[in-house]
């Protein structure tokens, strides 16, 4: 984690590389894990 | 775009095209308070900005601040424009990979909340014959293009009262799915009554994910899941459940339970699972209609979002004592999630994901399954709809009037559209209280990322909650 004394950045931001390399449809259905009754997809994992 | 709050201590700010995410002190955080949350940033620091802030910081940090930040937004990582709108209609035309498979509209159960009235879905009590089974099995390859990995739920009603057909099915989609180049990821939801020994190595031993039904407190548990005769199921399924567990191995299971207006402390909830010895948790606010006495109403939010704030504390203090346990809507990766094009329309229900009825109708997810108007075709009769199809490929958070400009939209990826459905009577009318809560919940999650973070966690990381060092600044 890259600190200054102001800011902590805590992630590799990625989005935007995902977005081009992204696409592959392996992943999983969010609702087959746990939910059935709402949506977050952040917590799915990636396939690639 | 940026969402910036307090939390826990922290003062973050997410960056939300490009998903950076940032701890600041107070200098940082009261400069960004000085600009729209679209910035960007001007090259100069505004004469108002430090006159503001003069009282409180001095100049020179005030301008330490300020290239700190500038340089931040030179990397992309501040204010980064919103430029995935290109990619919204990909994948629109996408296979279909995931299914849930109503192997019963019968319950053992009549719990309270169900949104499957009771069980069969309003649609009458009845079980899948394997013949269905079989079609929808076919089904799934048939349309799954190039799919490799395909996920099928067996889910209900009750799924182990039609087990028999469950373990013929499990049995004839592996009996092709070499041939077919596929491999199938089963998945059981269940209420936990007829689990016995052999059904429990059965589920270990075959199934990818065992979704396992309880509320918590064995009062709270019991107040809504009860047999037809009224009785609870707590001290039935609790011990059935360890059992499961225990024998689990390497294979994911998530305890599942429903919060009503009636268990708002639900991290006591949360604390019994852990007292019971599971460690793979959710919880969930209840589906119903607002009217009813035990739903979640909009007054009920500041409750429920100073109950998510305790848990979220609870979690952190646990993890410092050196115990790990997940709560589903807290975990979110940071670093390696799913990708933006996976984010822009989220569960893919009606697109990559559909259910199937025992009398072998296909709707756009299980939710879905009853609503006539949203009936896609039959698998007896080999209808399907195209066109229903595109429109719920269509609905992702640029075509969701409320999510293009909303800091959420890649985390939450337009909500849950059953819903939106249900309450707002249109699958691209988000439902405000949903993402009232969504947003608290991320919130949170983010909240623990960045407690942490402080604590060098990022040692003890089993990936689902990684932290590693950043190196675009270094």
């Amino acid at each position: 984690m890259k600190a200054t004394k102001h800011i902590k950045t805590l992630n590799n931001a990625n989005l935007k590389e995902s977005a081009v390399k992204g696409g592959c449809g392996e992943c999983q259905a969010s609702c087959q894990s746990a939910c059935k009754t709402s949506c977050t997809v952040a917590n799915q994992k990636c396939e690639k | 775009m940026i969402h910036k709050y307090r939390l826990g201590g922290y003062s973050i700010c997410l960056d939300v095209h490009s998903g950076a995410v940032h701890v600041l002190d107070d200098a940082a955080y009261e400069i960004l308070d000085c600009f729209d949350d679209n910035g960007p940033l001007p090259d100069e620091l505004p004469e108002r900005v430090t006159e503001k802030l003069s009282g409180r910081f001095d100049e020179g940090e005030i301008e330490e601040t300020w290239e700190a930040l500038l340089e931040l937004q030179g990397h992309g990582l501040l204010y980064s424009p919103d430029d995935y709108e290109q990619f919204a209609d990909m994948m629109t035309r996408a296979p279909i990979k995931s299914m849930c498979i109503n192997i019963s509209h019968d319950c053992n159960l009549r719990c309270e909340y169900c949104f499957a009235a009771k069980g069969d879905f309003g649609q009458g009590r009845c079980l899948m014959p394997l013949e269905t089974a079989k079609k929808a099995i076919d089904f799934i390859i048939a349309n799954s293009g190039t799919r490799r990995n395909l996920e099928v739920d067996f889910f209900g009603g009750e799924p182990l009262m039609n087990f028999d057909v469950v373990k013929q099915t499990v049995e004839y989609a592996r009996s092709i799915e070499k041939q077919y180049n596929k491999n199938f990821r089963f998945t059981i939801t269940t209420n936990g009554l007829l689990l016995d020994d052999d059904k429990i190595d059965y589920i270990n031993r075959e199934m990818n994910n065992a979704v396992l039904s309880l509320d918590g407190r064995k009062e709270v548990n019991d107040r809504m899941r009860v047999t037809p005769n009224g009785k609870g199921c707590y001290d039935v399924i609790v011990p059935k459940y360890q059992k499961l567990v225990a024998g689990r191995g390497d294979k994911d299971y998530y305890i599942r339970g429903t919060f009503t207006k009636y268990n708002l402390d639900f991290t006591n909830d949360i604390l019994h699972f852990r007292e019971l010895g599971f460690d793979q948790l959710s919880i969930e606010p209840v589906v119903s209609d607002p009217k009813l006495d035990y739903s979640i109403k909009d007054e009920d939010l500041p409750r429920v979002f100073e109950e998510y704030e305790r848990l979220a504390d609870t979690i952190i203090a646990s993890r410092r004592r050196g115990d790990r346990y997940n709560f589903f809507h807290f975990m979110i990766d940071l670093n390696q999630g799913p990708c933006a094009i996976k984010r822009l329309r989220g569960c893919g229900c009606g697109n990559e994901y559909v259910a199937v009825t025992p009398q072998g109708d296909i709707y756009p997810c299980h939710q879905f399954v009853g609503m006539e108007q949203f009936r896609m075709g039959n698998l007896n009769d080999g209808t399907f709809d195209t066109e229903m199809k595109l429109d719920f490929a269509k609905a992702n958070v640029y075509s969701k009037e409320n999510c293009r400009d909303c800091w959420a939209k890649f985390y939450c990826s337009g909500g849950c559209n059953a819903n939106n459905y249900q309450y707002e009577g249109d699958i691209r009318r988000s439902h405000k209280t949903s993402c009232a809560l969504e947003k608290k919940r991320l919130e949170c999650a983010i909240m623990i990322k960045a407690a942490l973070a402080e604590d060098g966690d990022a040692k003890e990381c089993d990936g689902d909650d990684c932290i590693e060092p950043c190196s675009i600044l270094k």
